[in-house]
Parts: structure tokens; C-alpha cells; sequence
């Protein structure tokens, strides 16, 4: 009976192997699961996190807190369904300790509730949606980026009071990113005596934004533009091909000119003003470490899926060291994960608030051209914004989340 | 006023961009009686290999010749070599085709990345012109001129040659047409060829406009079975006028019924099956 022998002893030999793991559980790798997407529309996102997670390991020559990293990857595709998937996978087949991703955040919706039931330690490296850290927080979710709305507000806030508009039009891409990101910039901006006095939304993937761009006031004082992906770049040229640049100034989301397709775009994108809780032009020692590893072995500028990534993995190691390697008490780690506080995180210091959202200083942000290449050089940094802003946490949180109608648009005009 | 005759030169443009993408694809449906579910990724792919024309440093005018003709070649590479295996099985060569349009994007993911690229029109075409006192890209005026002359050229093929004249015959009735010795596996590879080839060149002439990007495969295929359902199956006046009526649907239905950008396209879709199924320009069924 050959075959008996066989499977007896391959299962001798793993329950061996199950008992030397017990023995010496810290000889052994954290297992990090990464949840990236490798094909499909966000493939370049997707890449631009892989990159920065496989620099950071290098860096530390795969051991963080003195245990060796083994990385598990999985390819959502940008699928919801996939993504829960491959997030069951990582846990029950790989049995990681810790979860880096997912990268959309009707992904990170999507594992919700795989991650509440297994209490697997979640760090988001680039989903946005408010509510993930707001009204319907986990206790298993931490996030290394900010709320859409968190760079927006003092966005609103400076284009009203430094730059002195009143009225502004509103472009976005008709999706929940799109939506809380242009209310938290329209309560800000109306709060200071501004009025937005248009609301433009053009679906993802519209094939042309002719039809939007024709329709902007002519006599506005600004245009606030929010696109996600791939769309900045169109929207940008057509912005200048229908002879709006020079006309009427841009203002404009974090990623409509990310650092990701900025590479892409030509003179059209120049003067756009912008805000996000990062720029590959920080002047600090850790960004520019990582702005040039970046560029010296990817040839392009971090920009947000990078930092989001490289972020999620500095707090995976501040916690990692907290708890002396020891990640396999989820609940200490878990609590370490939430109290982390990272100082050598690009962007600058890393704090977490109370629902585990970054507290972080954001930038308004200029482009412009350096040494032959566009950038985005800083012209005013906010400190330690939290997604709540100014507003009392409480007040915030009691109001419905931000969307396509609210806050209301008291001031639109036909 | 301004505002009318910017979102009719806008849907004009538009218009034309859709009928050099759905022109190849009535071709096809209406001789070989197939959805070509690769039509997106053919356009997608044109667009691609026009990108890397014009890296290259070489004209536009180039860049065209070369997507069309390499797409065309991959078009009949495919009718030949898979297609033709599933002879007589509509439903599998539908899903041929679907699955060769996920070799199509995945390969180009590999090759071009995952960056949207922009794509620049011919220097003399790039940036604003004045018009009747409006600012309109100059480009898309040019966008306009060449579906036309596309339409026009293939008019003259259909109507004015023999292979024209076999291709109608094998469209009105391919058992008749094959009884009076037209060979019509030769025409099926002309055919989806010629059909691939036009998604090429269509996707070089929209490029500046659309950029090129992963997913523009499956953001413009439904385009294309609008269009055509609406125009008329195989017919190539349908797919001209489906295309302009579509542009101005589309950009007018989002400005003046914005709640509905999305349901927009398919409301005339949704109206033309339910009241006349073989579309303005279509035939009944043989």
C-alpha cells in the first residue's frame, strides 16, 4: 500500500513540522499578506505600491523588529469580489499576520467583515472612504493614508482666504472619492465666504470631457478639479486645448496631478494648484532618501500610491518593535498598531487618531517645472490635520457622511 | 448660443470618433452574424502601437498606417487561426472573441504599462482655433473630417467594387451568395481584417482625444453595440448616422439631464429594441 505509507508519512512529516513551528514561532517569518492590484484599469496604482513595499523591504534587508519578513501577494484585479478572494486566501492558506491593502476602497469595503471575523490586523495603504474610519469603523483597520475630505478642507480654506476667490466651479469624477473629497472642499471654502457656484460630475469612465469643460462658467474665479486614475491627464489637456488655461486658474485634488501620472502630463498641468498630505518635493532628509530610492530604482517620483504603501509598512514596523516581534498576540499588536506613532515616515510625523486615521500635516502643493521635469514644490504646509479638520469630532461624526448632496450646494446657480 | 454650438461641435467630434470604431464592427456583424467582443481591445491596441509610432519620432500620419495595418494583420491572423476552427458556432466565436480581447489588454498591460498615456495630435492640429468667436480644440474638427472620409472611402468600397458588391450579396443572403460561387470563407478573413483594421486606425484618430490607458477596451465595446444596435446591424449608413445621433445624445443628455449620464446611451438603445429590434438603417432578418 504505497500510497497509505505515503500520505502517513507526509503527515508525520507535517505534524513535525507543525510542532517545531510551535517551538520556535520567533524563528519564524511575519507573514505579510499584500493586497495589490497587478491587473486590469488600477494596475499602474497597484504597481507604484509594490514598488515602494519591495524598496522599503530591501532597505531592511527583509527583517523588521529583528524577525525576517516573508511577503505573501495577492491581485485583486481592482474586483471586489476577487479581492475578498484573495484576502481568505492570504488568511487561511498563508496565514498571515498582518494584511497591506487593498488599494480601492470598495476593495477594503469588500473584506469588511473577512477581516472583523478573522481579527486579522489590516493597514490600508490607499483607500479613502471616509466611514472606513468614521461611522463605521474596524477594529481590525488601520489606515496610512487620510480621508478623501482630509486634504480638501484646508484646500476650501486656502483658496478662500490666501487666494482670494469667491466663486468657484466644481469638476469631479462621479464616484464616492470624488464626492467626499469636493464636499469637504466646498464646507471649508463656503465657511470662509466662498460659493461654489457650480457642480460638474462626469462619470469615470466618460469617454470625453469636451461636454463638461464647455459648460464651466465663464465668469468664475477658479475651477476645482478631483479625478482619480487616468483622468486628470485627459482632463487636463482638453482643459487647455479648449483655451480654459491661462483663462481660469486650476485647483485641484491630491491625485488629479499625483506624482504617478504627473510623468504623463505636459505644460497644460503647469500652475495647477493642489492639496494632499504628500509631494515628492518634502524637504526633509526621510523624503528625500526615499523620493531618489524611488527614483533610482523605479525611474519615476513617489507619489500617492507609493507613499501610501511605504507609510503602511513604517507602521507595520514601529508596531512590529512595540510588541518585541511578538505579532502573534493580535491583540497586542492590534493595540500597538493603533497607538503607533511613525517619525521617520516621509511625509513627516505619523500620529493616529482615535479611529486609527493619521493625524499628518498636508500640503497645498504648485506645480511646476524643475530641472526639466514637472513636480509638485509646496507653498504651504498645514500641520497635524486630522480628518475631522477644525469641527468638533462629535458634531462631525453626528452629521451624515459626505457625499454627492451633502453638505447641501446653497449657492449653485442655473 | 455659444453653448449650443460648443456641444454640437462637441457631439459631432464624438460622432465621429464613435463611427470609426463602430463602422469596422457592423462590417463584421453583418457578414459573419457575430459580436466581436475583441472590437474594444482592437481599438485599444491601435491606439497603443500608434503611441509607439509617434515615440518613434514618426508623423501621425504613420502612426494610422501602422495601427491599422498591424490590427488588421491580428484580425486576420485570428479569423484564420481561431475563428474559422469554431465555423458555424456563433456563440463560441463570441467567446473567442471575448477572450482574445483579455490576451489583447492583459499583453498590452505587460508591454505599454499601466500609465495613462497621452497621446499628441499632428503639431498644426494641436491646441485651440477661433470659430464663429468660440475657442474649439482645433483637432476635433480634424476628428470629423477623416470618419467622414473614412465613411466616404468605404461607401466607394461597398458600393462601387466587386468585392463591395460580394460582401452585400454575402450580407442580404450568404446561402444564396454562396450558391453563385462567391467564396465566402475568403471574404470572412477580408472581412475581419478589414473590420480589425478600421478599430486601428480609429483608435490612432481618437487617441489625442481619449488618451490611451488599460480599460479603454472595455469602456469604449459598449459604445460600439449601442451605436450599431441603434444605427442597424451591417449596415454602414446605420453605423454613420448611429454614431453622429449618439454623439449628440450623449453630450446633450449630460448636460441637460445630468442625473442620467449614465442611463443616457441606452434610453434610444432600450427604445429602438422594444420598437423597431433590426434598428433605423437595418434589415429584417433573413
Amino acid at each position: 500500500m504505497p500510497l497509505q505509507r505515503s500520505s502517513f508519512a507526509r503527515s508525520a512529516a507535517l505534524l513535525a513540522l507543525l510542532c517545531l513551528g510551535v517551538a520556535h514561532a520567533a524563528d519564524e517569518p511575519i507573514r505579510v499578506g499584500f493586497l495589490t492590484v497587478r491587473s486590469g484599469a488600477l494596475a499602474a496604482g497597484g504597481k507604484q505600491m509594490e514598488d515602494a513595499l519591495r524598496l522599503f523591504l530591501k532597505e531592511r534587508n527583509d527583517t523588521i523588529g529583528g524577525r525576517k519578513v516573508e511577503l505573501f501577494v495577492g491581485d485583486t484585479a481592482g474586483q471586489p469580489a476577487i479581492t475578498k478572494t484573495r484576502a481568505q486566501e492570504l488568511i487561511e492558506r498563508n496565514k498571515v499576520h498582518v494584511i497591506i491593502g487593498p488599494l480601492a476602497a470598495f476593495e477594503a469595503l469588500a473584506i469588511d467583515d473577512t477581516i472583523r471575523s478573522s481579527e486579522t490586523p489590516t493597514i490600508s495603504p490607499s483607500a479613502a472612504a471616509e466611514d472606513l474610519t468614521q461611522r463605521r469603523p474596524n477594529p481590525w483597520f488601520v489606515r496610512a493614508v487620510g480621508t478623501s475630505a482630509q486634504p480638501s478642507h484646508p484646500m476650501g480654506e486656502y483658496a478662500a482666504t490666501t487666494l482670494k476667490y469667491k466663486r468657484i466651479a466644481i469638476v469631479a469624477d462621479d464616484f464616492a472619492f470624488g464626492h467626499e473629497t469636493v464636499a469637504g472642499f466646498q464646507r471649508a471654502f463656503e465657511e470662509n465666504g466662498g460659493k461654489v457656484v457650480q457642480k460638474l460630475w462626469s462619470p469615470l469612465n466618460v469617454a470625453d470631457y469636451g461636454t463638461y469643460i464647455g459648460q464651466i462658467k465663464p465668469n468664475v474665479d477658479a475651477v476645482y478639479a478631483v479625478f482619480a486614475g487616468g483622468n486628470g491627464v485627459k482632463f487636463l489637456k482638453q482643459y487647455g486645448e479648449y483655451g480654459l488655461k491661462g483663462k481660469i486658474p486650476l485647483l485641484a485634488g491630491m491625485t488629479t496631478v499625483d506624482e504617478g501620472i504627473l510623468k504623463s502630463m505636459g505644460d497644460e498641468a503647469l500652475g495647477v494648484v493642489s492639496s494632499g498630505w504628500y509631494a515628492a518635493t518634502i524637504d526633509n532628509p526621510n523624503n528625500k532618501r526615499f523620493a531618489a530610492a524611488i527614483n533610482r530604482d523605479y525611474k519615476q517620483d513617489p507619489g500617492y500610491y507609493s507613499i501610501g504603501a511605504y507609510g503602511a509598512a513604517l507602521m507595520l514596523e514601529e508596531a512590529v518593535k512595540a510588541v518585541k516581534g511578538k505579532v502573534e498576540d493580535k491583540a497586542a499588536f492590534m493595540a500597538a498598531l493603533r497607538n503607533v506613532r511613525v517619525a521617520n515616515d516621509p511625509r513627516g510625523n505619523i500620529t493616529l487618531d482615535a479611529l486609527g486615521n493619521p493625524v499628518m500635516d498636508v500640503y497645498i502643493r504648485k506645480v511646476e517645472r524643475q530641472n526639466g521635469k514637472l513636480v509638485n514644490a509646496i507653498v504651504k504646509t498645514y500641520p497635524a490635520v486630522s480628518q475631522f479638520w477644525t469641527y468638533n469630532r462629535k458634531d462631525f461624526l453626528a452629521n451624515p457622511v459626505y457625499s454627492r448632496d451633502y453638505p447641501p450646494a446653497a449657492h449653485l446657480e442655473k | 448660443m455659444s453653448f449650443w454650438l460648443i456641444q454640437s461641435l462637441n457631439s459631432l467630434a464624438l460622432g465621429g470618433v464613435l463611427f470609426t470604431l463602430a463602422a469596422g464592427f457592423s462590417l463584421i456583424f453583418g457578414l459573419m452574424r457575430i459580436a466581436n467582443l475583441s472590437h474594444g481591445a482592437y481599438f485599444m491596441l491601435g491606439a497603443y502601437v500608434g503611441l509607439s509610432v509617434l515615440d518613434q519620432g514618426y508623423g501621425f500620419g504613420w502612426a494610422m498606417l501602422a495601427g491599422g495595418l498591424s490590427v488588421g494583420a491580428l484580425g486576420a491572423a485570428v479569423e484564420r487561426l481561431v475563428l474559422r476552427r469554431l465555423a458555424g458556432k456563433t456563440l463560441a466565436q463570441v467567446l473567442a472573441t471575448l477572450g482574445i480581447a483579455f490576451i489583447i489588454a492583459d499583453a498590452s498591460l505587460w508591454i505599454w504599462g499601466g500609465d495613462p498615456r497621452p497621446v499628441s495630435a499632428p503639431g498644426f492640429l494641436r491646441g485651440a482655433m477661433q470659430l464663429f468667436g468660440l475657442t474649439f480644440p482645433a483637432y476635433r474638427l480634424a476628428v470629423l473630417a477623416m470618419s467622414i472620409a473614412i465613411a466616404i472611402g468605404l461607401w466607394l468600397l461597398l458600393d462601387k467594387t466587386r468585392l463591395g458588391v460580394m460582401i452585400r450579396a454575402s450580407v442580404d443572403d450568404m446561402q444564396m451568395a454562396r450558391a453563385i460561387g462567391i467564396p465566402a470563407s475568403r471574404l470572412f478573413t477580408i472581412v475581419f481584417c478589414l473590420g480589425a483594421a478600421l478599430a486601428g486606425i480609429g483608435g490612432v484618430i481618437a487617441a489625442p482625444i481619449l488618451s490611451v490607458y488599460p480599460g479603454m477596451d472595455a469602456d469604449m465595446l459598449p459604445l460600439a453595440l449601442v451605436v450599431v444596435i441603434l444605427g442597424g446591424l451591417g449596415s454602414l449608413a446605420g453605423a454613420f448616422v448611429g454614431s453622429f445621433l449618439i454623439g449628440f445624445i450623449y453630450s446633450f443628455g449630460q448636460v441637460l439631464a445630468p442625473n442620467l449620464a449614465y442611463f443616457i446611451l441606452f434610453l434610444p438603445m432600450v427604445v429602438i429594441l422594444a420598437a423597431r429590434p433590426r434598428g433605423l438603417f437595418g434589415r429584417p432578418m433573413a
